[in-house]
């Protein structure tokens, strides 16, 4: 176990290295950068000032140049400038994470809460009304875009209570955050918990045939011993790496959310960042981002051995 | 937009501006609005958008500015800001302006008339600070130099006589910046001696301002402050206006089509529907054939049906003109008579017919039509008029096709001249010639997109520029204009039309009709309890 978590490790040192030359050569590869676009509020190009705008910024250097000095700042914790706010970059995006944090953990509760026992249900009762009902719903969550969803919702809100859960100013106390995060949450959170439920489904209604199943039906176990004890705890593997890669994607989903919702999140910092081609913003959030992912793949991975005493990592 | 229109507006106008000023303002509350996206930054001066003088006008003031109280802008609308009083000397090519005394800055240090010389050098690039971007330096071509008399006098040395140069420091654009504040700090944490002090920019998130309690324009400002939350999706930010979020929109985000929907789910809103003073046009890269070629320029200015996309992109609330913005809400644009004179402004079957012989004669037909692009911002607001303008040409035997451009890349696209056709939207400082005319027809402006340089043109703009009989200038600009439209210098479409929405408690704000940059000092308005 100790020798897979070294490997594990280095591996992750490895793809972390990788995802910076990615993202670094990506960035440049896109067509203009800060000082195009400064001028273009500006309503004009003068390439002597582009010129010394860029020197400015360092973005004359050397791509390899430019990089390595972004690596070892990195490496030294000094993330650098924003180009368009002149603040130190870890200033920017510090108070931004635990808000996107917030969102998508509260979105992860919301698809496991829903999620995981109606899946349960919907399987135990196969072919019932019950259970064409909640594939119905399912397939929605599937099938509606969250954008579209998350306008839907504000526009009902409007309708019909004359106000609106968007962010305008930070939230006095953790009841008005909740309040405030619930309806993105559950707005993103609405596909997640879709997914989650059909593949409990499909894996409960496999689990359900087995015959240690059948065993513990005869032994006189109760349905709720048999169907959230034997069962469900067979049956969510699976699910548990959906839960994990869906927390890694969440972040995606997010950036429609902030938006409609205007939270001033990461997620929706990131695409704007990538529109003003703010790279130590750009760099370091995605890298950031990455860091989780990988870190979270890696939990999700330990978290098998827990839940399943079969494997076993050597 | 349409005089019947108009009227109705004015009377409306009329009656909400008799209680306004009636009452008795009251003092307090926080004005609450959206923004639509992060400002580029503070610095007023070096940006060319109401992203930025539309929150950060309130930091300043002007040496004159436009009255806030009259819905135009205009020579006779100017009134005293940090001036007390000002005067032209006998041959018209000095302006000496007394100043304010016991004017402070935010951070306390006293405001003297070397802070108003350190800015105007800073704009002419001779200061030892440098803006990073300097978008407006061809408005001074005319000023020789500008000398601090002593502390509380200043006087601008011009070339040769320019009345519309005290419009220009009207504008919301010509705040007087500090000489002890180094440009990069203005465009972070700006400081000025106006109503309002800036607090802090949240990138999208918000923008905040506090009344500034020492303003030396006792009594004001009635607001305690400003907070502008950015809000980028337009669905949200208009909801947000419906629901009672925001005190008021931001500037001309309404679009006429959108208007409908706010005042039918807000019908107590109150929406200024004017003018933009920004125009639509077409840019023309008259260096790749065959638009080089001036007949083919000119059928395409022969095949745009104008009142086809006032019609479909504003619902027909928009106004034909050229270069100017046309009577009755702009000051110096060609009335209706002239205008009609003007190619591609007359009979639009006989126009078409005018523009299909003129290709002909470059040597295109029905069987020989010319494939080209039409180039523009990948944004529906320069999208939709290029399809339409697609769809016009092919009158004309040109098939277009649309190429959209990254926001991003559109200036270094059009700087290096790699585009045919480019589908634009200019939108104009103060309604002035000496704006309009320098900055995008002068033969080297940095604004001159299409490096139009017509040397006879550029000395009747210097020409106008001197006159002072209004009558008289009013008549060459006309000349000027219809000019640049025959030439097809940078083709208008159109001028847009839009609207600013305020909640009925929003009092003492008044929108100027041809202008869209100079009436965001908010220092009169107040909040109804």
């Amino acid at each position: 176990m100790a020798s897979y978590i070294i490997r594990r490790t280095l591996l992750m040192v490895v793809t972390l290295i990788g995802l910076s030359i990615v993202i670094f050569a990506m960035l440049r590869l896109v067509p203009g950068n800060i000082a195009d676009i400064l001028f273009d509020a500006a309503g004009f190009i003068d390439p002597a000032e582009k010129a010394q705008l860029e020197e400015e910024l360092g973005l004359a250097d050397p791509i390899p140049v430019q990089y390595w000095n972004w690596i070892v700042g990195l490496l030294q914790g000094d993330l650098g400038f924003s180009y368009v706010s002149e603040l130190p970059t870890i200033d920017e995006i510090a108070p931004r994470l635990p808000i996107t944090a917030k969102l998508a953990v509260l979105a992860l509760f919301f698809s496991v809460i829903f999620g995981l026992p109606l899946g349960v249900i919907s399987a135990v009762n196969q072919n019932s009304k019950l259970d064409y009902f909640l594939r119905v719903i399912s397939l929605s969550g599937l099938s509606l875009p969250s954008f579209w969803l998350a306008l839907l919702i504000l526009m009902a809100f409007v309708s019909w209570f004359g106000s609106m859960p968007i962010y305008t100013n930070p939230p006095d106390n953790l009841w008005d955050e909740l309040l405030l995060y619930s309806v993105p949450a559950a707005a993103v959170g609405f596909r997640s918990s879709a997914l989650i439920m059909r593949l409990t489904r499909s894996s409960m209604l496999e689990v359900l045939r087995q015959d240690y199943i059948r065993t513990a039906k005869a032994k006189g176990a109760s349905d709720n011993s048999v169907n959230y004890g034997h069962a469900l705890s067979n049956a969510v593997l699976p699910v548990i790496t959906i839960i994990g890669i869906e927390a890694a994607f969440l972040i995606g989903g997010l950036i429609v959310t902030e938006t409609v919702f205007n939270i001033p999140g990461v997620a929706r910092f990131l695409v704007e960042a990538i529109q003003w081609r703010d790279y130590p913003i750009v760099q370091n959030l995605v890298m950031f981002i990455g860091l989780v992912v990988v870190v979270t793949n890696f939990l999700v991975d330990l978290l098998y051995v827990a839940l399943d005493p079969r494997i076993k990592y050597e | 937009m349409q005089p019947k229109t108009w009227l109705a507006g004015l009377a409306l106008a009329a009656t909400l501006a008799v209680p306004v000023y009636a009452a008795a303002q009251q003092a307090g509350g926080t004005l609450r609005a959206y923004h639509r996206g992060n400002p580029p930054s503070g610095s007023i001066h070096e940006e060319a958008t109401y992203d930025t003088t539309r929150p950060y006008m309130g930091v300043f003031n002007n040496l004159v500015m436009f009255d806030q109280t009259k819905d135009m802008e205009s020579l006779d609308t100017v009134v005293a800001d940090l001036a007390t009083s000002w005067s032209w000397d006998s041959s018209k090519t000095k302006i000496t302006f007394q100043l304010q005394k016991g004017v402070k800055w935010h951070d306390g240090k006293p405001f003297t008339a070397k802070d108003v010389q350190c800015t105007w050098d800073l704009l002419q690039g001779k200061g030892k600070a440098k803006l990073r971007k300097n978008p407006r330096k061809i408005w001074y071509w005319n000023l020789k130099e500008t000398t601090a008399d002593n502390d509380h006098q200043v006087t601008f040395h011009l070339n040769q006589p320019q009345p519309s140069f005290l419009a220009l420091l009207a504008s919301g654009y010509s705040p007087v910046y500090p000489c002890h504040v180094a440009p990069a700090t203005m465009r972070t944490n700006p400081i000025g001696t106006g109503p309002f002090k800036f607090v802090e920019l949240k990138q999208n998130e918000s923008i905040k301002f506090v009344k500034n309690p020492d303003y030396w324009k006792k009594g004001k400002p009635y607001l305690d402050g400003q907070e502008f939350t950015i809000v980028k999706s337009r669905s949200t930010r208009v909801l947000g206006f419906v629901a009672d979020k925001f005190d008021m929109t931001h500037p001309n985000d309404i679009t006429i089509p959108l208007l409908k929907d706010v005042k039918e789910q807000n019908p107590a809103a109150v929406c200024y529907t004017y003018p933009t003073n920004i125009s639509y046009n077409i840019i023309v890269n008259r260096e790749q054939a065959p638009f080089d070629n001036p007949d083919v320029r000119l059928a395409m200015s022969y095949a745009m049906d104008r009142d086809a996309f006032i019609k479909i992109l504003m619902n027909g609330e928009g106004a034909k003109g050229g270069v100017m913005l046309p009577p009755p809400n702009g000051v110096w644009g060609m009335p209706p008579d002239v205008l009609a004179k003007t190619p591609g402004y007359g009979d639009k079957t006989a126009d078409i017919k005018k523009g299909q012989e003129l290709m002909k004669k470059a040597g295109f037909g029905p069987d020989n039509r010319l494939s080209a692009v039409v180039s523009t911002r990948n944004v529906a607001t320069y999208r939709d008029p290029a399809v339409i303008l697609i769809d016009q040409l092919k009158a004309i035997y040109i098939d277009a096709e649309l190429k959209t451009i990254e926001n991003s890349n559109w200036h270094a696209t059009v700087a290096k001249k790699d585009y045919q056709i480019g589908m634009n939207l200019t939108g104009l400082a103060v309604d002035d010639p000496d704006v309009a005319l320098f900055e995008n027809y002068a033969c080297g402006s940095q604004r001159n997109y299409t490096g139009y340089c017509n040397k006879d043109l550029q000395a009747l703009f210097e020409k106008q520029s001197s006159m002072s009989d209004v009558e008289a200038r009013k008549k060459l600009v006309w000349e000027i204009d219809a000019k640049l439209q025959a030439d097809v210098a940078r083709p208008m479409i159109a001028h847009y039309n839009a609207a600013t929405c305020l909640q009925p408690r929003v009092q003492g704000f008044v929108r100027k009709r041809n202008g869209s940059y100079s009436d965001w000092r908010m220092e009169n308005v107040w909040l109804k309890q």
